[in-house]
């Protein structure tokens, strides 16, 4: 049986480890309303960009489009971007969307295409090592990146953009996760390169685009517009997934916390018993010493 | 009636805000919007953009680079590359 004193250390050591995860679940909290704001404010770019693209890619979708659009004609090769964080203690948020790649990777490589990976944030990278080490090409470290500017997507959309150029490979994919509630985020893939034509866009902007003119030709907004389409779509990522993190390690610290807190309490029963136990031993000793004067 | 003016760039709506007339520094030259204009759309190129929010008013400059403009009957948006 345990002795008092460890029992007191334990207990110690339980309370300070609590102290800890309720910190982080108080600074992941606010980390989040940040995030979420950011995540907000990039929506209306991404919303009004489906609709141009939409609108345009029915228009120029024919014979000799950008190959970002139709894609190149082959579908040998496939990218897959992987963003995850940086850090761990939140969860399975990172373990989910390595799985979610994992699974498309194995299925492709079942059709057999060949597969190559891209991380970006070290923590997928560690997850995909194990299965995929051969596959992944490079990682793209977010660690210096403190608050998220498109500049730092675009960075990553370049890169992707190049590979493209070279044919490095003939179709992407993104995965990210997508953020629905603090309780809820939702492993996500998304193809990249061709571009899924949005569909919701139509509607919204429908009616009026059959006057609409264009100064260059439709084909040539197109042609600025599509890659600089593959760093937003990025960017629209990495706020999903910056969101998406804070709250998976919100709900894991909280769970935390709240384990400490059972724990503590078992712990402190235990103390209690062991302390009234070696009381009536001590007292037991006294009385059969003094009888036995 | 005026002009529903709106610039957002990838990470927030700039501004958004009913103007009297816009002068965007489109590609191949600069153009005024006013109100009513029809349905158009084109590339940016590095400049100025320059908001009158009314008739005579000296106009507020906002420097932008890259990015496209489009005009619709419901007003004019410009989606920047980056504001400054």
């Amino acid at each position: 049986m345990a002795t008092l004193k460890t029992l007191k250390l334990r207990i110690v050591s339980v309370k300070s480890t609590q102290k800890i995860t309720k910190a982080m679940k108080m600074v992941a909290a606010s980390k989040l309303r940040r995030a979420q704001e950011a995540a907000e404010a990039g929506r209306p770019y991404a919303v009004r960009m489906d609709a141009v693209i939409a609108s345009l890619a029915s228009k120029a979708g024919g014979d000799g489009a950008s190959p970002l659009l139709v894609g190149n004609g082959k579908d040998k090769i496939h990218l897959v971007v992987v963003a995850t964080s940086e850090r761990g203690l939140c969860g399975g948020f990172n373990g989910n969307i390595a799985r979610a790649a994992r699974v498309r990777v194995d299925a492709l490589l079942a059709q057999g295409k060949t597969v190559k990976i891209l991380c970006v944030g070290k923590k997928g990278r560690n997850a995909l090592l194990r299965f995929q080490r051969e596959r992944i090409i490079d990682t793209i470290d977010m660690g210096a990146v403190k608050k998220l500017s498109f500049a730092d997507a675009d960075a990553i959309g370049q890169r992707v953009l190049a590979m493209y150029d070279a044919g490095e490979f003939d179709v992407a994919w993104l995965f990210y996760s997508r953020f629905q509630s603090v309780l809820s985020q939702i492993p996500t893939e998304q193809q990249l390169v061709p571009v899924q034509v949005p569909l919701v866009a139509n509607s919204a902007s429908g009616g009026t685009d059959a006057a609409l003119e264009y100064e260059t030709s439709e084909e040539a907004i197109l042609e600025t517009l599509l890659p600089r389409n593959v760093s937003v779509q990025i960017y629209k990522a990495l706020l999903e997934n910056a969101a998406s993190e804070q709250g998976a390690r919100m709900n894991a610290m909280e769970n935390a916390t709240r384990n400490a807190g059972d724990m503590i309490k078992k712990l402190t029963l235990v103390y209690n018993r062991t302390r009234q136990a070696v009381i009536t031993k001590e007292l037991i000793e006294i009385i059969s010493g003094a009888e036995a004067l | 009636m005026p002009l529903h003016f709106e610039l957002v760039s990838p990470e927030r709506l700039v501004k958004s805000a009913d103007v009297y007339m816009v002068v965007v520094p489109g590609t191949e030259g600069d153009f005024g919007v006013l109100e009513g204009h029809a349905p158009f759309m084109s590339t940016i190129r590095e400049g100025t953009l320059q908001v009158y929010a009314t008739d005579g008013a000296t106009p507020e400059d906002i420097p932008i680079h890259g990015g496209f403009a489009e005009v619709t009957d419901k007003g004019l948006t410009i989606l920047a590359e980056s504001v400054s």
